[in-house]
């Protein structure tokens, strides 16, 4: 059966959820299996809607839960077909435990992750709480800072996923209303040039090739358990980061958008750097901007890699700076934010010590405005001249109520 | 930097006519970005949409915004609700009524001395898409207040942004953008 193609203009007034369904549909996509949840519904609603136009050959599988969805493409993908989903937030955590399955079995599997708020209290709106749900799922992870980036990503993470020397899956994240549901100019990417990029789908241990036999998902106790475990382990730490690497040039040559895993701004001679996620990353670089001029030696580090943690990116992007405002969209549940821990954890051993503060920001979409982040700037420029970090270890920011501070 | 917000019920348009626009000014090279602000609330609740447009990328992604234009494109909310929340003296309101300038002035004092436009798109969305939508209305009248583009332009660009609705009811958005153009005061 032939598919129509999609004539698109160069730039396209998008948000990015639509960005990401465009993705999935010029992929061509073979099974999206997936359970409607707020703010991500739109994007498995899209696909639906282009294979009911016929833009797509695949299929649309509706299932009873977000556990059953991410099962699906599990049989999908083990079958041997391309395959992706989305879902958010409390849809994430009822699917957490065929994540571990999907990346366990070496399933070539794309999330889009809207990111949102966890309950209790219930909130719909955007924070990182269900990204950090599945921070060690074995998932290779990236984040968007905006809908280009939704966009772009998507066709990056089936390029990466399905690599035959990778064979993990690959989560993309970007944040709920703030990219998912905010319309921007999206730079379009051609239907051949885009299914050219990605590339035809080429299966390996698929269960319906019957002329190799293989089992999937089989129990390993004591014996092997740890092998594989550790084997899987060995191919985030080892392999994936060079492939992310060559799949970005390669982007970059295709789109002329460039990529890094961690994204630096004004870093080169900064003395103060914002790190962070999402789009607070570019809010953060206008501030920055802002702030330069008025003196300050500000810069932006953004994670576009969460996992595998390009560890050794990060330590130069920050050996130079003065002092570090980490910024974590999640409540850490009794201890310092997550990043905030990566970044000291990363830095610890080398001979760099910037002075690292942590901020607990954002929470259920509360909005990170650009006075905040102005206050933040200073305060970090307060602690260079100081020599210390001048406050507690870790603040809030944006909440109401008495100054909230611990550590 | 120029940026809007907008004031609405939920199943007004409000979204839709914010990243219409967005789509519009966006083929003429300007960046663009259009959102909203209701969480899960339901049908007929009171929220805010945005747009904001620059000659440089956005990056800014606060919903914190002063802003340039205000559209209320539901009456009851111009007097229930504080549209002009983050005012600064060069804001300019764009309003859905049935009353004069005079007389919603008079009904909502916060008006007062601040530079405000009216015109009842209900009225014209009832009478010419034959429902209460009044969204693409409000950007009729803001292409007259704001001499953004030539009107001509304008609805050739939103047939395009609404091309997948049938014919007939893209003729009529077609006359309500004109007729509000015409009637706002």
């Amino acid at each position: 059966m032939a598919f129509d193609k999609m004539e698109l203009r160069d730039v396209e007034v998008w948000d990015g959820n639509h960005a990401a369904a465009q993705a999935l549909r010029q992929a061509q996509v073979d099974v999206v299996a997936a359970y409607p949840i707020t703010p991500s519904t739109p994007i498995v609603e899209g696909y639906a809607q282009f294979k009911a136009d016929n833009y797509v050959e695949g299929e649309f599988v509706m299932v009873e839960s977000e556990h059953a969805a991410m099962s699906g493409c599990i049989g999908a993908a083990a079958a041997g077909g391309r395959v992706a989903t989305a879902t958010s937030s409390q849809g994430l955590a009822l699917m957490v435990e065929t994540l571990y399955q999907a990346s366990g079995m070496r399933l070539p599997i794309i999330l889009n992750i809207v990111n949102r708020a966890l309950a209790a209290p219930l909130n719909v709106n955007g924070d990182h709480s269900d990204m950090y749900l599945c921070r060690d799922s074995g998932w290779i992870q990236f984040d968007a800072f905006s809908p280009q980036g939704a966009y772009d990503l998507n066709f990056i993470a089936f390029k990466v996923s399905e690599d035959h020397g990778i064979r993990l899956p690959s989560i993309i994240n970007q944040d709920g209303f703030m990219t998912s549901h905010t319309a921007q100019g999206v730079t379009t990417i051609t239907d051949d040039d885009a299914y050219n990029f990605v590339g035809k789908f080429k299966p390996m241990n698929d269960m319906l090739d019957f002329e190799h036999p293989v089992t999937h998902g089989v129990q390993t106790e004591e014996d092997w358990h740890f092998e594989h475990k550790a084997r899987q382990h060995s191919d985030l730490m080892l392999k994936v980061s060079p492939k992310i690497d060559e799949v970005f040039a390669n982007f970059e040559k295709l789109t002329g958008r460039k990529y890094s895993q961690v994204e630096c701004y004004d870093m080169e001679d900064a003395d103060l750097c914002v790190f962070c996620l999402g789009t607070s990353v570019e809010t953060a670089r206008e501030v920055a901007t802002e702030m330069r001029a008025k003196g300050l030696k500000a810069g932006v580090v953004g994670l576009r890699v969460i996992r595998p943690f390009p560890f050794a990116q990060i330590i130069e992007a920050l050996k130079d700076v003065k002092a570090v405002a980490i910024l974590d969209r999640a409540s850490p549940g009794g201890a310092p934010g997550a990043m905030y821990n990566e970044i000291a954890g990363a830095l610890y051993n080398t001979e760099y010590s910037p002075l690292l503060s942590g901020y607990i920001y954002g929470l259920g979409g509360r909005d990170l405005t650009k006075a905040n982040l102005v206050d933040l700037y200073n305060e970090l420029q307060t602690n260079v001249d100081a020599g210390k970090v001048t406050t507690q270890l870790q603040q809030f920011i944006g909440v109401r109520g008495p100054k909230l501070s611990f550590l | 930097m120029l940026e809007i917000r907008w004031h609405s019920r939920a199943g007004q348009g409000a979204v839709t006519g914010a990243k219409g626009l967005a789509d519009v000014i966006s083929t003429t090279g300007k960046h663009v970005q259009a959102f909203a602000f209701y969480g899960s609330a339901k049908r007929g609740a009171a929220m805010t949409a945005y747009n904001r447009v620059d000659t440089k990328v956005i990056m800014n992604h606060e919903k914190y915004m002063k802003p340039d234009y205000v559209f209320v494109i539901d009456p009851a909310l111009a007097i229930t609700t504080d549209v002009t929340i983050h005012h600064k003296d060069t804001t300019k309101y764009i309003i859905t009524t049935h009353l004069s300038t005079e007389e919603l002035i008079k009904a909502q004092p916060r008006f007062e001395d601040k530079d405000v436009y009216t015109v009842d798109c209900i009225v014209i969305a009832n009478e010419t898409i034959g429902r209460p939508i009044p969204n693409t209305p409000m950007l009729g009248a803001f292409m007259k207040v704001s001499g953004m583009y030539d009107i001509e332009f304008f609805k050739e660009n939103m047939k395009r942004v609404l091309s997948k609705l049938p014919q007939k009811i893209v003729d009529a958005n077609m006359v309500a953008i004109q007729r509000a153009y015409d009637e706002v005061k």
